[in-house]
């Protein structure tokens, strides 16, 4: 079984299309759609990376991401943030909190790809 | 505004096309003809029963030989002079004016758009950056073109996709297309909700918008007499009402009902003899029918124009200072925006709700007309306890009244275009101060 990828967003048909991308590329894709139990879901099972969408049910990505790098056993797990909302206070908002990267949605499926495996170590 | 100044002009072009003679003129306005000469080239200024004989001799209104279409003219070529950041000469400004009318009011009116732009580029900045139902609805149509390209490009991508996996990401396009489609939709229906337009050179706010439908139609305001309920409505379903946007419409309601009202105290036929009578007096009005200073205001100034009455504008503002309502009349313009000039008796009767406060008002120009103001502020809910109170101001200027009628202020337009260097109550330096 390849790496694991935990994938926090709530649009479905995005989740469909990210998870078959990466799945092709060789990682195991988890979803999970509230932002509420994300936590407990990282948690429960911790992965190698999150991808973590910023605008979600519950509770905002920028939050679940404070309290990642808060925890000694997440601080350092690599995380991708995504957003409608390429603003730059958004940007840095991210950075500072401790993301790993931050993508811009409407991204094209390579440069998702490519990050995943650079994130992971094998770019 | 130094609306003087143009009316000279008025005077001697409206005479030139009849074919009058300026001799004849002067001899039935029982003046000179060197007098009139000197009117007609802005030496004199004039106004009250004299505008009033001429305009009847000319076959005008006193209005249309004073206001025009060029109001605020001279305050316009001052604000563009002022952007402008190379010298002007600004103490040319009113021959200019009076010469070059047509020129004049295109310096002016492109002023005035670049203004109404500018307002609209703030606010839609604004919006844009701060509106979360806008940033919703973004954020929808983001996640949606988001689904699709990542969805189109698995099936371009030339790798083999299994055809259970194809009729599935079919299947989400054509839902998420739809869902764009609809998502698109909303985000054009926001953008161009009533009050929104998208002509540059319409008015910037609904209450703009509704001053403006107004002063097209002065006589709406008139026919109050029998079942005002019923002309109110028969009003609102009419037409051009029809084709405003629903918020001006509810501005315009509101003020309709308002003349009704005041309507109902002050019966036009009865309250136009007694305002003759009176020479417009509002204290005597208001004591005759038994009314509100304000009503009397009110209906003082949106009177149809009579040779009998001096011209009349009118404003109201609320406590923040802004103008929910705004007459001009001859030299008489104040900013909607908040950078009037706080001398006026509009806001000096903030200060003491209740109080009539009567002052003649004194502007820069020289030939600017002398403006009697009467002005109230009163609460609108005085009658409820804890609760803000809701007031408003609300000024009648008469134009060009006889002097010494009440004591005077020193007053202006706003600051920007001020020459009044050592006014304590300057907020701001004037631009162009130099020429000015």
């Amino acid at each position: 079984m390849g790496r694991r990828v935990l994938l926090i967003e709530d649009e479905p048909n995005i989740i469909e299309a990210i998870s078959f991308i990466l799945s092709r590329d060789g990682w195991t894709v988890h979803t999970h759609e509230d932002g509420s139990t994300a936590i407990d879901k990282v948690r429960a099972a911790p992965p190698d990376m999150v991808i973590l969408d910023v605008m979600l049910p519950g509770r905002s990505g920028f939050d679940i991401l404070r309290d990642l790098r808060e925890s000694a056993e997440t601080a350092d797990l690599p995380v991708m943030m995504l957003t409608a909302r390429g603003q730059s206070k958004d940007r840095d908002l991210a950075e500072r909190l401790g993301a790993n990267h931050f993508m811009t949605k409407p991204f094209s499926n390579q440069d998702v790809r490519d990050q995943v495996r650079l994130m992971m170590g094998e770019g | 505004m130094d609306g003087q100044v143009f009316v000279g002009s008025r005077i001697r072009q409206r005479r030139i096309d009849l074919g009058l003679r300026q001799a004849d003129v002067a001899a039935n306005a029982e003046i000179s003809a060197s007098y009139l000469n000197l009117i007609e080239h802005n030496k004199r200024r004039i106004g009250g029963k004299l505008l009033a004989r001429l305009a009847d001799i000319l076959g005008a209104s006193p209005d249309a030989l004073t206001l025009g279409g060029d109001a605020g003219v001279l305050d316009g070529m001052r604000t563009a002079a002022s952007r402008y950041g190379r010298p002007v000469e600004m103490d040319r400004a009113e021959d200019i004016a009076a010469r070059f009318p047509g020129w004049s009011a295109l310096i002016a009116d492109q002023e005035a758009q670049i203004s109404t732009l500018e307002r609209e580029v703030q606010a839609l900045s604004d919006r844009m950056g701060h509106d979360p139902a806008l940033a919703d609805a973004l954020h929808d149509v983001i996640s949606s073109v988001t689904a699709i390209r990542a969805t189109a490009g698995i099936l371009v991508s030339g790798d083999r996709v299994d055809e259970d996996w194809q009729q599935r990401f079919h299947a989400n396009l054509h839902a998420d297309s739809q869902r764009l489609t609809e998502q698109s939709k909303s985000l054009v229906a926001y953008l161009d909700q009533p009050g929104q337009s998208k002509d540059p050179r319409a008015t910037y706010s609904v209450l703009e918008a509704a001053e403006q439908f107004i002063a097209k139609r002065a006589d709406i305001f008139l026919a109050f007499d029998e079942d005002p309920n019923a002309q109110v409505e028969s009003i609102m379903t009419s037409q051009d009402v029809s084709a405003l946007s629903d918020d001006v419409q509810k501005i315009l309601r509101r003020r309709l009902m308002q003349q009704a009202a005041d309507a109902a105290k002050l019966p036009f036929e009865d309250f136009l003899e007694a305002a003759v009578a009176c020479d417009a007096d509002p204290a005597i009005l208001a004591d005759q029918f038994h009314a509100e200073l304000p009503q009397v205001f009110r209906r003082l100034a949106y009177l149809p124009n009579d040779n009998r009455l001096p011209p009349r504008g009118l404003a109201v503002c609320d406590m923040a200072g802004v103008m929910t309502v705004l007459k001009p009349t001859l030299g008489f313009r104040l900013n909607r925006r908040s950078d009037s000039c706080p001398l006026w008796p509009l806001f000096s009767a903030l200060r003491q709700i209740g109080q009539p406060v009567r002052q003649e008002v004194v502007l820069p120009s020289a030939t600017a007309p002398r403006l009697l103001c009467f002005a109230q502020a009163e609460a609108m809910n005085a009658k409820h306890f804890d609760t803000p109170l809701q007031v408003e101001s609300t000024m009648l200027v008469i134009a060009d009244p006889r002097p010494g009628l009440a004591p005077e202020v020193l007053a202006g337009t706003s600051c920007r275009i001020c020459p009044r260097q050592d006014c304590p109550s300057r907020r701001e330096p004037a631009l162009m101060h130099e020429f000015l």
